[in-house]
């Protein structure tokens, strides 16, 4: 075995010991772990990823020397290596961006605290996105889960705790869904590795025994995952969350923790039942019929919202709506354009997230979208980046959001019931995501009269003032930029990490 | 329907309906400590259903005595352990739960969920 081969487990365990050494630390010196420890796990990933790209076929990695059915394991593949090295990315990008507001929005001494669950939350990610056995799987998802909350809730406000409970109580709800199907799965197969259990399914799936038991499972576990990352109408605490919780977290929420889910939610799809078993169960009508409510009604909310953080809050219910439409699907084009709007979104959101925050500074920290009005002028990098993330979820050419829909719409055309429905709801959520982003663009570039702004107070933010801020939203329209212009390769690599799934 | 099934598998029955108790509670009750009690009957009902899933009739804990290795003697193990697994999460997650319900407590003096909201409303205009 090489040593690359064991990169996956150590950055497990590195991020997972780097969150109690936070603990200890004073926050400046947190931070510098917190960042080392991101930053040499995502080059990890790097080596994994060229690695798993060299091998050109999957392999487990099984720990404490005990065979298959008995051991643990974790697998890597292209598909598992690209993910982790993309979300390491965007976890370090949205660390970075938000260094000055966590400073000002949380208390001196609990700055170490949010650096604890940051390196808690990317174990638990690394864990998810790799992982073989799905009772770890359910370990690592509520690791997730307590530090996602962390994050919400230690920018103490009403809100953010409420926002904190609701998350809680939503999460735990999807949780008991998720570890009842595992129960039931364990009961049907007597496996909790995925590879293993795939193997009973099928068998299961000729004989036709245990046909209902079955497919309770498979619908348990799809609703728990779904129940967490969000999915309409179980997105309540999703605008208060995002939207009052300090920007680092937003973004990290928004782009990072509910994809954690989905990612395991196809993995489980794929590993654990069997892609041709769910393509051809009702579970996926059900997602599908959710997804479509979930674009529209996300947007819809959003159009209504008058605070700039909600209303990008909302878009996010859409954008899980588009994914999980691309699940209703049933085809591996579907699922392609899920995966390919899994990485768009995140890339995406957080840049949102990151120049509202700017746009929301050089407005006297005034959140409603009246108010940011001319902002575009007084903090030009954020605005650029707002534009950009606009045009981008609107599906403006050249961006990710363009190729994204194009997939969509590429998968729809393959089905025959669903084709309709799908082309008719992205082309009305296209125009809801219009309506919104650019009513929002155009308030920050109209201009303000100079008397006005002088009685405001409000001041022009300098490239120079917010440096490391601005640095990484250009490195945020990068990555967006160069998803939708080297769309194919990104995609290529979609579909031969999914063939390498099954 | 063969409801002699039933009462085979009673505990499995009897774990369900907790499990329904329990999962309403969390979702529909107002106040956040009852809310609490039903996430815990909710996870409790859960370590019901493993444990009976991993007992055999008339077989001992899976702990060697009298030198008995033979496989036949004891009880799968794997359920028990995934029991013991899913009481720390439970217990982690719960008393994360708690201390959110004292913050809220501390600052809106209720623990109607409901009630905190209209007051968080009330407190911001």
């Amino acid at each position: 075995m090489e040593f690359v081969q064991n990169l996956p487990f150590i950055s497990i365990l590195v991020s997972l010991f780097a969150g109690p050494v936070c603990l200890l630390l004073k926050g400046k010196k947190a931070k510098y772990v917190n960042l080392f420890v991101i930053i040499s796990v995502g080059i990890m990933q790097l080596f994994v990823l060229l690695h798993a790209l060299k091998l050109k076929e999957a392999y487990t990695y099984s720990m404490g020397h005990y065979p298959a059915p008995w051991g643990n394991e974790i697998r890597i593949g292209i598909l598992e290596a690209s993910m982790a090295l993309f979300f390491t990315i965007i976890l370090l990008l949205s660390m970075l961006a938000g260094i000055r507001e966590r400073e000002k929005d949380i208390d001196s001494e609990k700055q170490n605290l949010y650096y604890v669950m940051t390196n808690l939350l990317l174990c638990s990610l690394m864990a998810l996105v790799y992982t073989n056995d799905i009772f770890n799987a359910y370990v690592f998802v509520e690791i997730n889960t307590i530090a996602a909350c962390g994050l919400i809730m230690i920018r103490e406000k009403g809100r953010t705790i409420l926002a904190a409970t609701r998350y809680m109580i939503m999460n735990l709800l999807g949780s008991g869904l998720f570890l009842l199907g595992i129960c039931f799965l364990y009961d049907l197969t007597g496996h909790l590795l995925m590879s293993n259990i795939k193997e009973q399914v099928a068998i299961l799936n000729v004989t036709g025994e245990y046909h209902m038991p079955l497919l309770v499972a498979i619908v348990l576990l799809a609703v728990g995952l779904a129940i967490k990352s969000a999915l309409y109408p179980f997105h309540s605490w999703v605008p208060d969350a995002y939207g009052y919780s300090t920007v680092s977290s937003a973004a990290i929420l928004s782009s990072l923790v509910s994809k954690g889910y989905i990612f395991l939610l196809i993995k489980i799809f794929y590993r654990v039942v069997g892609f041709d078993i769910i393509a051809s169960s009702k579970v996926i009508d059900v997602l599908f019929v959710f997804g479509v409510a979930g674009m529209l009604m996300g947007s819809i909310n959003a159009i209504k919202e008058k605070d700039i953080r909600r209303m990008i809050a909302f878009s996010s219910v859409a954008q899980i709506g588009y994914i999980y439409m691309g699940f209703g699907l049933g085809t591996v084009a579907g699922m392609v354009a899920s995966v390919y709007r899994i990485v768009f979104h995140a890339a995406t959101k957080s840049l949102l997230f990151v120049a509202a925050s700017g746009l929301i500074d050089a407005s006297g920290n005034d959140k409603h979208i009246t108010s940011l009005k001319g902002a575009g002028y007084r903090n030009k990098t954020a605005g650029v980046a707002f534009t950009v993330g606009a045009l981008s979820m609107i599906g403006f050419p050249l961006l990710s959001g363009f190729i994204s829909k194009i997939l969509f719409a590429g998968a729809a055309w393959e089905t025959d019931t669903k084709m309709m429905v799908t082309l008719v709801a992205l082309a009305i959520s296209t125009i809801l995501n219009a309506m919104y982003f650019m009513r929002t663009v155009i308030t920050i570039y109209t201009p303000m009269k100079t008397p006005e702004v002088k009685e405001k107070g409000y001041a022009k933010i300098k490239f120079s003032e917010e440096t490391l801020k601005n640095i990484t939203l250009i490195g945020f329209i990068v990555l967006n930029v160069l998803l939708g212009v080297c769309s194919e390769p990104v995609v290529d690599l979609i579909e031969k990490g999914l063939a390498m799934f099954g | 329907m063969n409801l002699s099934n039933l009462f085979v598998n009673f505990e499995e029955a009897i774990s369900m309906v907790l499990f329904g108790i329990g999962f309403c509670n969390l979702l529909m009750q107002k106040n956040l400590i009852k809310k609490i009690i039903g996430l815990n009957i909710m996870d409790t009902a859960m370590f019901l259903f493993l444990a009976a899933k991993g007992y055999v009739e008339g077989r001992k804990a899976p702990i060697i005595t009298d030198g008995v290795t033979d496989v036949t003697a004891y009880i799968n193990p794997i359920p028990s352990g995934l029991v013991l697994t899913g009481i720390v999460v439970s217990v982690s997650v719960t008393a994360l739960m708690l201390a959110l319900t004292i913050r809220l407590y501390q600052r809106y003096h209720t623990l109607d969920i409901d009630e905190i909201t209209a007051l968080m409303k009330k407190e911001e205009k």
